[in-house]
């Protein structure tokens, strides 16, 4: 056993290569980053399996092609990982529902990393659920221990029950360092070893049909799992706590002060194997007069619990305003819930600090983009600018003030082109390279196709900007052929330089653009300013 | 023994980083840690924030508590006045004067720093100032450590170690200027 001091996406990095990973797939997105550029980190100082045989840590254009590429490496009996953000299992919701009726054969780990509290995202939908939705088995840990030492379970879980399996984190546990022992020498890779031609893999409406059925045969077992999994501590009757994942240790933080208050700790039910375990939370509930779940995310728990019938016992948490449903847990928020008083500090300043809003970096290029749509949309009072996902959604701030949407990625171009379709024109779609490389792509081919009158302008930074400046997954070089291949007319596909010295020419070509009738693609081209730094520094 | 830092700055700082070098000594002296950062979108020019923790019992949660933390060490006063809420009483606030006003609304500098010397146990350093003496413009946060170091459970030396273990792989004179930026912070705060 060695100690190393690790972040939850270093534990899970490591946990995957002592487990003997063959390949690893993900998309860039908050807070799940690390866990790639751990993996790629690693392969670069030549870090090996047990066998010492390398693996593959590859960066994909989006979820969707990641998880596809995993389930590749799954067929090929090679163990596989594939990481992304929450919202990026929006975008592979496709393939992760169907791998679940697939007979999985290398071992296949899909980790998801959920953002409650919105630190840099769009929602804070809660991966247990859809998990649960998926009828997937999910790992939740408690700490990078458990999120090293749960990785490894996974692979093993995986493989024996022939399924993927989900294994859920948030940011706090993601970003967060603790000291982990890990094993002196992992596990050696499978060999390839094609998946047996049992048609397992051909998801067509007979098979399925019999797959589905043995998905839903496999419950029983994931849930016995679980209940053997979790762990229950009889005592207080007066109280019994379920917690899940990372909530553990804001129950901990207050535990002593509960005890010193009340003379006596409360019976205790802790999950981080799912689905729930339901045995275990009824022989919790039998022997207390009040229940308290505590969970980072949405009531998932909590809502099994209560169901629709009325409880024989008050169940707290969420739902009753115990805790509150939206925004991340934190040990203060359990300490109310646990009843206990606040603790008392310094007095507050009197001077009450104004927030810090993000911004562009000084620099950006996407500031000088953003000058010339501006200058080039005066003479049209009416007008819509979608924009996406990407540092330029802080252009939705002052002083820039520049986009009106951001919903999901790639949506700039769909939408752009939707409310040209419907009347309002012009109509800009803004969206960075990789972005456009992710999702964008397949609604600029709707629009060529139909000839909609929309002007999409890319944002080429040659970077995946905000998640720390990971390579693009085709170089600048190639996106305007790209863009012409998809079908615009390669003279309304426009170069410029995104820097104030060529203001006016951008401010020129993007007017032109605006008052052509069809499909047009603007090019802002300027490296990203700490993509720039950070190759300089190498 | 449990010791709890915030420690608090403006993105683009790189203040943060230097939880790395209290971390490493509090590891060094077989102490339990656990340190918190966000990253993405907020790192932006907007707040960023650190939790260190550190105990000879396990540390249970990533996030300190309101009204707990012993030590806010802060690389701008205006954050450093943002996070008084998780002072405890009697703890201590080391805050760089500097203030970075990329934000239209910020208060009056002048009565900033006078609501932080409101509170007892408020210290104000010229970071920058400790940081150019020393010979290098960039080591500020390494003189604020230094300023703080009287606080800490923490040897200097095991501090010292932990600066020259971090700053190793950019050549002596940077690790010397931080030692320096260091030593100029204790004797700002003795």
């Amino acid at each position: 056993m060695n100690t190393e001091t690790l972040m939850g996406d270093e534990a899970i990095a490591l946990g995957a290569v002592h487990a003997g990973l063959s390949a690893a797939f993900a998309y860039p997105g908050t807070p799940s980053t690390e866990i790639m550029e751990t993996l790629q980190a690693m392969a670069e100082k030549g870090a090996t399996t047990a066998d010492g045989a390398k693996f593959v840590a590859q960066w994909c254009a989006n979820e969707k092609t990641a998880y596809e590429s995993a389930l590749g490496a799954s067929y090929a009996g090679r163990r596989a990982m594939v990481s992304m953000k929450h919202v990026g299992l929006n975008v592979a919701a496709d393939p992760f529902v169907n791998s679940a009726l697939i007979r999985i054969h290398g071992g296949l780990v899909v980790v998801v990393a959920d953002d409650p509290g919105m630190h840099s995202s769009q929602d804070e939908q809660d991966s247990r659920a859809l998990a649960a939705f998926a009828r997937m088995p999910c790992f939740e840990p408690a700490d990078q221990q458990e999120a090293y030492d749960m990785t490894l379970e996974a692979f093993e879980f995986s493989e024996k029950h022939e399924v993927p399996v989900l294994v859920r984190i948030t940011t706090r546990l993601a970003h967060s360092r603790a000291v982990v022992k890990v094993a002196a020498k992992g596990r050696a890779q499978n060999p390839v070893d094609k998946a047996p031609q049992d048609m397992s893999w051909i998801l067509m409406p007979a098979v399925a049909r019999k797959r589905w059925k043995a998905l839903l045969g496999k419950q029983a077992d994931f849930r016995a799992y679980a209940e053997e999994r979790s762990t229950l501590a009889a005592a207080s009757k007066k109280l019994g706590v379920v917690t899940a994942g990372l909530a553990l240790q804001y129950y901990r933080e207050n535990l002593e002060d509960f005890v010193a208050a009340e003379g006596e700790a409360p019976s205790h039910l802790h999950i981080g194997h799912y689905p729930i375990p339901a045995g275990k939370l009824r022989e919790l509930c039998a022997n207390v007069e009040k229940v308290l779940v505590i969970e980072d995310g949405y009531p998932v728990v909590e809502e099994a619990l209560r169901g629709v019938l009325p409880t024989p016992i008050p169940v707290l948490g969420k739902m009753s305003g115990e805790l509150p449903l939206d925004g991340e847990l934190n040990p203060d928020l359990v300490r109310a819930a646990l009843g206990l008083p606040e603790r008392e500090g310094v007095p507050a300043p009197g001077l009450p600090p104004p927030g810090r809003p993000p911004q562009l970096c000084v620099g950006c290029p996407h500031a000088d983009s953003f000058a010339a749509l501006k200058e080039a949309l005066l003479e049209y009072p009416t007008h819509a600018v979608n924009s996406d996902i990407g540092c330029y959604t802080l252009g939705a701030l002052a002083p820039y003030n520049a986009i009106e949407s951001c919903v999901d990625m790639g949506a700039s171009i769909g939408m752009a082109r939707g409310a040209a379709e419907a009347g309002l024109r012009p109509t800009v779609a803004i969206i960075g390279d990789s972005t456009f490389y992710h999702s964008g792509m397949s609604n600029l081919v709707d629009a060529v196709s139909h000839g909609t009158n929309t002007t999409v302008y890319i944002l080429d930074n040659q970077t995946t900007g905000m998640t720390g400046a990971q390579p693009t997954i085709a170089p600048s070089s190639r996106l305007k052929d790209l863009v012409i291949g998809l079908g615009v007319d390669p003279a309304h596909v426009r170069v410029l330089d995104a820097h104030k010295r060529s203001h006016e020419a951008s401010v020129k070509a993007i007017k032109e653009e605006l008052a052509h009738p069809g499909p047009s693609v603007v090019i802002g081209v300027r490296v990203c300013i700490e993509a720039y730094k950070k190759e300089r520094a190498k | 023994m449990k010791y709890d830092i915030v420690l608090c700055g403006v993105g683009g700082q790189g203040g943060i980083s230097v939880s790395v070098v209290i971390a490493r000594a509090a590891m060094a002296a077989g102490l339990d840690v656990k340190q918190s950062e966000v990253h993405g979108m907020s790192q932006r020019g907007g707040e960023v924030l650190a939790h260190l923790r550190m105990s000879d019992k396990p540390v249970a949660s990533p996030i300190i508590p309101r009204a707990s933390a012993d030590l806010i060490l802060a690389f701008e006063p205006l954050e450093a006045l943002r996070y008084v809420p998780w002072l405890r009483k009697g703890g201590a606030i080391v805050t760089a004067t500097a203030p970075l006003k990329n934000m239209t609304n910020y208060p009056d500098p002048d009565a900033v720093v006078a609501e932080l010397r409101k509170i007892p146990g408020a210290v104000l350093v010229d970071a920058d100032a400790l940081a150019k003496e020393a010979g290098n413009a960039r080591a500020a946060n390494v003189a604020l450590v230094g300023a703080a170091a009287k606080y800490l459970p923490l040897e200097a030396s095991a501090l010292e170690a932990a600066i020259k273990d971090l700053f190793a792989r950019k050549g002596d004179a940077v690790v010397d200027a931080n030692l320096r930026a260091f030593e100029h912070g204790r004797r700002a705060n003795p």
